[in-house]
């Protein structure tokens, strides 16, 4: 059900009213999603509710617009991007996201709460071989070699990172036939991915 | 419909200027003909208005070249390049000091807005760029003959919240309704967009005389959408100036052993002999700079390009790390940007241009004026925002927050709520509880940066959610919403979601002023506008006198003078006299009379004058059917003037 955005007589901006951000593009809350199609869609909207359109309009009408354009702005940001719409399904959906996700961890901070560093099995023995890397770089100069093992580290991160995308999309086909079970893989190849990101740019900082 | 005008502008911080998109034959511009955009020129016909407020021995302001004057021979009684102290306090202004001749007030107290000196009174940084943008709204009268109340005003893309307030109140205080803020690169592409309607991906690279700014937006069927932007509000020009006269200060100290610096007028017209020299050496290979020393003494130098290459290379390397930057936000590839724009006085240092198009591979885009091209972009935005044109109907600007909005979590450390490069208008909520049994305010601190430590970003604003119900800690729910508007500026409200009651917010900016302050200051501007109508009717009248004058001068030695009777000629006389007395008295009324009486004590001696001309020239043609002309063209040699 997509949201009222205009007036059927008039054709002018409406209030906002709080809804999804699936339901404000008229959208199914389904994961694979025609990005160029959203495209198209964000730039009509934006060019009906943007409030450069609403400048001579009375106050309220402007009002409305700046509320919905910034809806419609939130949404599309939100949607556009794999990961944050992963999330942000999840979210919807009621489910505990890992600890490592981006939402998880601005909503650690914000709260003041430690977070739990759960490191995923797959990733134990190499994380602490990687951990012991960055401890000898911090300690002193990165010499070639440390550097070189370093940058094959990374190298071998990156390639899983691109694993882990194709393992979200086939969980994102499964929610999209009607399997809710998707929803814990996703969590988990999100957890994973959050962790191996850190990895990531723990090592850009040591190589800068 | 002509009250509604929307006029552009760009408030610069060397230079500012006006704009407008219109059509109609009466606004055909002499130096654009068939432009729908253009810049309004100012009364001594200059579209560039120096960012120079000043103080004459009258204490009237002057703004512009005017003011240039003044800062040459008295620079205290003079204020430039104020952009860069706009929305800022006393902490972070510190090292700007050493460089600019400003004098702040003794009692300002951290937090506080900057006050300045000028003259007997100090001025807040708004209400001296109110003055520049009061010159412009002027100067945009002055050419359609009728009040302008609405602006566009253009800011660095990586302005903050406080830099864009602080704008915004000193376009109110200007009297100017500010219909948006637009970021400058944001209206340079907009400018360089009307010309030719393509889809791409561009590079706006914006080097001014006081902040840089780099921006990369896609365009598609008329939208305009920045993906990502960068900057530094405090590189620019004015960086090149500062280093070649601390150079030159050195060379002189070391050489003649005077210290320029306890001359602050020897300052100013060492900075005036490197700019100078600056420009020079964007078209040649070396330039002089020669200066007048005190005790007769003479400071004289070459300094080739490459001398100076070699000396502003490090400020233009700094430029290449915001490019970087906000290629890697938009996740592009040099590869992927296809066209490159450059704006600002700064980039016509063929250095500038050498690094930026070393960086980005291609060729940049000059054609239009670096200086014109933002407040033409925002004269195009300012046509959208009046309702459009056939040019601009498919045009839609969606510009970005160039920095993110954290508020301040427990620890001092800072969560971000809105990521940079958010398209605008963008929102988040956050909720709060209290953390003491029956705690009745919760206190907010909002950020703005990107640094993880609270103490290292922009503190925009603190404020207390009062009014909350007392219930044991941790159990109110506190819903606050945070807003960016269009313009980039900060809105918050909040609401008590258990009881329903909407919290009090009181926002207390960091370094802005309150509502209160800027509705006194618009009140001030009124005071003085007074006073300076006074003085302008005074110097019209004055104008006039002159210009009757000098015309009887040239009525006495024509024939028709000995034509008048005694009587008639000794009337003219006495009232030529009275004028005379008059001018010398600041009654502008007394002169507006005096000039009434002897323009009606000259009539006949006019008449016989143009019976004599028009007769000699169309000799046997009949009076009535000749056209005269009207106006000041008019053959009457003691009309009334015309003055706009």
């Amino acid at each position: 059900m997509r949201a009222e955005h205009f007036c059927g007589e008039c054709g002018h901006v409406q209030p906002a009213e709080p809804t999804d951000f699936f339901s404000f593009f008229g959208l199914p809350r389904k994961l694979q999603l025609d990005e160029s199609a959203l495209e198209r869609e964000f730039y009509t909207l934006s060019r009906k509710l943007h409030p450069d359109v609403y400048s001579r309009a009375s106050a309220r009408e402007q009002a409305w617009s700046l509320e919905k354009t910034s809806q419609l702005n939130d949404a599309y940001r939100t949607l556009k991007d794999a990961i944050s719409r992963t999330e942000y399904l999840l979210q919807l959906e009621g489910i505990q996201l890992g600890e490592q996700s981006k939402t998880a961890t601005e909503q650690a901070r914000a709260s003041g709460v430690e977070k739990r560093q759960t490191v995923p099995a797959e990733l134990l023995e190499e994380s602490f071989e990687l951990n012991m890397l960055l401890e000898e770089a911090k300690m002193g100069d990165v010499d070639n070699n440390l550097r070189s093992q370093l940058i094959a580290t990374r190298a071998g991160l990156t390639a899983r990172l691109k694993t882990m995308q194709d393992e979200l999309y086939a969980a994102w086909k499964q929610w999209d036939g009607g399997d809710s079970k998707a929803t814990a893989l996703m969590v988990d190849v999100l957890n994973r991915r959050g962790y191996l990101r850190n990895l990531v740019r723990d090592i850009d900082a040591v190589l800068k | 419909m002509a009250d509604d005008r929307v006029v552009g502008i760009d408030l610069g911080t060397t230079n500012s200027l006006v704009a407008y998109m219109g059509s109609g034959p009466s606004l055909a511009h002499p130096d654009a003909p068939g432009k729908s955009v253009f810049i309004l020129p100012g009364e001594d016909g200059s579209n560039l208005v120096p960012s120079v407020v000043a103080l004459d021995r009258n204490n009237h302001m002057l703004v512009g070249n005017a003011a240039r004057e003044v800062l040459l021979t008295s620079p205290e009684r003079a204020v430039y390049s104020v952009k860069r102290l706009m929305g800022r306090g006393v902490d972070d202004v510190r090292e700007e000091l050493k460089l600019f001749p400003f004098h702040l007030a003794e009692d300002l107290m951290p937090g506080e807005v900057l006050r300045i000196h000028l003259g007997e009174r100090t001025y807040t940084p708004p209400e001296i760029s109110a003055q520049i943008l009061r010159q412009l709204k002027r100067n945009a009268e002055r050419f359609f003959g009728a009040p302008v109340k609405q602006a566009v005003i253009t800011v660095p893309a990586y302005f903050n919240d406080a830099q864009r307030q602080a704008t915004k109140d000193a376009g109110r205080i200007a009297g100017l309704e500010v219909l948006r803020l637009v970021n400058e690169p944001t209206a340079a592409s907009l400018a360089y967009g009307l010309d030719r309607k393509q889809n791409g991906t561009i590079a706006v690279y914006d080097f001014g005389g006081g902040t840089f700014d780099v921006s990369i937006l896609k365009l598609k069927d008329g939208i305009f959408e920045v993906i990502a932007t960068n900057g530094d509000t405090h590189l620019g020009g004015d960086d090149i100036d500062n280093l070649l006269i601390a150079v030159a200060v050195q060379d002189i100290a070391g050489d003649l052993g005077v210290d320029v610096r306890q001359h602050p007028e020897v300052v100013q017209q060492l900075r005036n002999a490197v700019i100078d020299a600056k420009i020079a050496l964007s078209s040649r290979e070396s330039a002089e700079i020669e200066l007048e020393l005190p005790e007769g003494k003479l400071y004289q130098r070459t300094i080739t390009r490459e001398m100076f290459e070699q000396m502003v290379q490090p400020i233009v390397e700094r430029t290449l790390g915001p490019c970087r930057k906000a290629l890697k936000d938009a996740d592009l590839t040099v590869e992927q940007v296809d066209e490159v724009v450059l704006v600002g006085g700064s980039t016509r240092i063929p250095l500038v241009r050498r690094k930026v198009e070393e960086l980005f591979a291609r060729k940049a885009h000059t054609e239009l004026n670096p200086d014109e091209v933002v407040a033409l972009g925002a004269a195009v935005q300012a046509n959208i925002l009046a309702g459009g044109s056939a040019e601009t109907q498919d045009m839609l600007l969606l510009d970005v927050t160039p920095l993110s909005l954290g508020i301040e979590a427990l620890g001092g450390v800072t969560a971000k709520i809105i990521h940079r490069n958010s398209t605008i208008p963008a929102s988040a909520t956050e909720h709060f509880t209290t953390g003491v049994e029956g705690q009745v305010s919760v206190a907010i601190h909002v950020l703005q940066g990107e640094r993880e430590l609270a103490k290292d970003c922009r503190s925009l604003a603190r404020f207390d959610l009062k009014g909350i119900p007392p219930m044991p800690a941790g159990f109110p729910r506190i819903e606050v919403r945070f807003l960016i508007d269009a313009n980039g500026i900060l809105h918050v409200s909040a609401r008590e979601q258990r009881s329903g009651k909407e919290a009090e917010i009181k926002v207390q900016p960091s370094y802005g002023l309150t509502d209160e302050q800027v509705e006194n200051m618009i009140l001030d501007s009124y005071d003085n506008a007074e006073q300076d109508m006074i003085d302008r009717q005074l110097i019209e009248a004055r104008n006039e006198a002159e210009t009757i004058l000098t015309a009887l001068l040239k009525g006495r030695r024509n024939e028709a003078w000995a034509q008048l009777s005694a009587s008639e000629q000794g009337k003219v006389d006495e009232l030529e006299s009275k004028l005379r007395r008059d001018m010398e008295t600041t009654d502008y009324l007394g002169i507006r009379e005096s000039i009434d009486e002897l323009n009606e004590a000259t009539m006949h001696l006019a008449e016989l004058m143009m019976d004599a001309a028009v007769g000699g020239a169309l000799r046997g043609k009949n009076m009535e059917t000749t056209d005269v002309g009207e106006g000041p063209e008019a053959p009457h040699p003691i009309g009334k003037a015309e003055f706009s």
